[in-house]
């Protein structure tokens, strides 16, 4: 599905990622976690293209797409969940999902994963013509992944997910994810809540200072002692 | 009570939506036939009523709501803003100035100069957006304030080493439109009507703002109008929705500078004269008070602006004779008066009505609901379930 190779990513004179090897095989949950600053947020920029590349290639379905622009790599199925959330604020709920859709020119289509959206997240469609600005924080992260998911992606980007949400607000949004992952959506998901990531992914990469430090199956990540001791506290 | 029906005569044809939604198709029908009956006597209506100055504060009207609606797009929809749009209007003027008058002796058609004044001040447009695609806010607006005075300070200053632009003493002698061999300048008469030069400008300047309006309208409610508000609203999130950000923002610029363009050529015609001197920095001002003061986003709401900022200033004069007339003496020169209303009237909108005079249902919304949603603070991490 995706496959990054020696990517280097940085700003200025700062190098921020260097050196970096990635893959999301067809419906896989890969997380990528590490402390603030590691360059998690970056990497993801980087993939969907709102980065230039300095060096290496990002493959999707075997296809070059490193010098594609963000905007069309939504037209190749990858789709980007922005840190922050960011929603459109003064928009309504049904407006910002209705943007989700710009590319798509299949009405029905589009009407039928709206019906979805609102099955996946009934707090949206309650709310389907009330400001994106006055939905409470997980609300808005719920908007953000339902406008994702109206572009129909194949590779869903997730970039932090959890912040500055309440644990139990974290837990309903992670299930939700969960049920996405089961319909054969690939999803990259960029975590600082190590566990929870780790709890929910398949495979993690570990990223420290711009470097993939380790990576393999969730399992094992949880219950080597480095991880435990920088990421899980412990 | 005179010039709220010759307000009403301008906002009418633009609320069919509003007044005709619940309404028959008969009454619908109605509104706009008077609609239209009301803009065609306009001239008429108010040359008996107010006089003949005011049919020419019409003709102004119409020019202004032009510009007010091309700035609209810029900062209004896509949200750039832009503090040097004049600038676009100066391109249209010394493009048709130029073009027809004994400057160059070169005297093009209209039917020419119209189209090439667009598309020359879209040019203009996209060579002020390409290099500030990446500013937004603040920084926009200086950058965009210094290119307004640079196209001034041109126009001011190419008349050496070869005279180009005559300098600060500008153009004169610019040649009146002609529409199909009918200058505009003239007096005509159609049967007993005899149709004097401002309401021939008047007729002309109204065909075309019907179009911009349209243009507006249209484009508000388009795939293009969507991805706009998507840029304003959040530059990255718009781009991951697909949307090509920079086209669309050279867009923007571009269709606001040309309608601009077009605003200016007919302003050189109908003038007869241009100078660099009505193209500072406090015209684009006004420009953009017109926008904000409406209803940014909201083509009704603007036109409205326009309407106001034109006509008023010219209500004031009115109170130097009444002053005369009432102490014996001017004790307040009115062009003073003029800016300090302004400012006070700027204060009070912007404390009770900051979306605008008129604004857009959505921009109400919007701001009805900024208190509980803590402004634009609304993506802060505030933990709630």
């Amino acid at each position: 599905m995706l496959s990054v190779r020696s990517l280097q990513l940085g700003y200025g004179a700062i190098s921020a990622v260097r050196d970096l090897d990635l893959e999301v095989s067809p419906g896989e949950l890969v997380a990528v976690i590490g402390a603030n600053g590691a360059g998690k947020t970056t990497t993801l920029n980087g993939i969907a293209g709102a980065l230039p590349v300095r060096a290496g290639s990002i493959l999707l379905d075997g296809e070059d797409i490193t010098r594609v622009p963000v905007h069309q790599r939504v037209g190749r199925g990858m789709s980007l969940v922005p840190e922050g959330r960011g929603i459109f604020a003064r928009l309504t709920v049904a407006e910002n999902l209705d943007m989700g859709a710009y590319l798509r020119r299949d009405p029905v289509g589009v009407r039928a994963d709206l019906a979805r959206n609102y099955a996946l997240f009934p707090r949206l469609a309650e709310r389907r013509s009330q400001l994106a600005g006055t939905l409470s924080g997980g609300e808005q992260q719920m908007l953000a992944i339902a406008r994702a998911l109206m572009a129909r992606p194949r590779l869903l980007l997730l970039d932090e997910p959890s912040m500055g949400l309440a644990p139990l607000v974290t837990r309903l949004i992670f299930d939700t994810i969960r049920a996405i992952a089961a319909e054969r959506v690939s999803i990259l998901l960029v975590e600082q809540n190590a566990r929870a990531a780790l709890e929910l992914a398949a495979r993690a990469y570990v990223l420290e200072s711009g470097e993939v430090t380790l990576s393999g199956p969730s399992e094992g990540l949880l219950t080597s002692d480095a991880v435990r001791r920088a990421y899980l506290g412990e | 009570m005179r010039r709220w029906l010759f307000i009403q005569a301008l906002r009418l044809p633009l609320v069919p939506s509003a007044a005709g939604a619940s309404a028959s198709p008969l009454a619908r029908g109605m509104v706009l036939a008077l609609a239209v009956a009301a803009l065609l006597l306009a001239p008429f209506l108010v040359d008996a009523l107010l006089g003949r100055a005011w049919v020419r504060v019409l003709d102004l009207v119409m020019l202004y709501t032009m510009l007010a609606l091309g700035l609209n797009i810029v900062v209004g929809f896509a949200g750039l803003l832009d503090l040097g749009y004049i600038a676009f209007f100066a391109v249209g003027a010394y493009l048709y100035a130029l073009c027809a008058s004994p400057h160059f002796g070169l005297y093009l058609p209209f039917w020419l100069l119209l189209p090439a004044a667009a598309v020359l001040a879209g040019v203009f447009g996209v060579l002020l957006g390409a290099p500030t695609l990446k500013l937004r806010g603040d920084y926009l607006a200086i950058v965009t304030l210094g290119f307004g005075e640079i196209i001034r300070i041109f126009l001011n200053n190419l008349n050496a080493p070869i005279n180009l632009t005559n300098g600060p003493q500008g153009i004169t002698m610019v040649r009146p439109i002609e529409v199909a061999g009918v200058s505009m300048a003239q007096v005509h008469s159609i049967g007993p009507l005899s149709i004097p030069a401002l309401y021939n400008y008047y007729y002309l300047f109204l065909a075309l703002t019907l179009l911009v309006v349209f243009v507006s309208i249209r484009l508000q409610h388009s795939r293009v109008g969507r991805a706009w508000v998507a840029i304003r609203e959040d530059e990255l999130a718009a781009s991951a929705s697909g949307v090509n950000t920079r086209n669309l923002k050279l867009l923007a610029f571009a269709l606001g500078a040309s309608f601009g363009g077009i605003a200016g050529s007919l302003y050189a015609s109908f003038q007869g004269f241009v100078s660099p001197e009505s193209f500072g920095l406090m015209e684009s001002i006004m420009v953009l008070c017109m926008v904000v003061l409406g209803g940014m986003g909201h083509v009704r709401g603007v036109v409205l602006g326009a309407v106001l900022l034109v006509a008023l200033p010219e209500a004031l004069r009115y109170i130097g004779p009444m002053q005369r007339s009432l102490f014996g003496q001017v004790m307040v020169e009115p062009s003073d008066l003029r800016l300090l209303l302004f400012g006070i009237a700027l204060v009070l909108v912007m404390r009770w009505r900051p979306a605008g005079l008129w604004p857009s249902p959505v921009r109400r919304r919007e701001f009805a609901a900024a208190p509980a949603a803590g402004g634009s603070a609304s993506t802060g991490p505030e933990p709630r379930p």
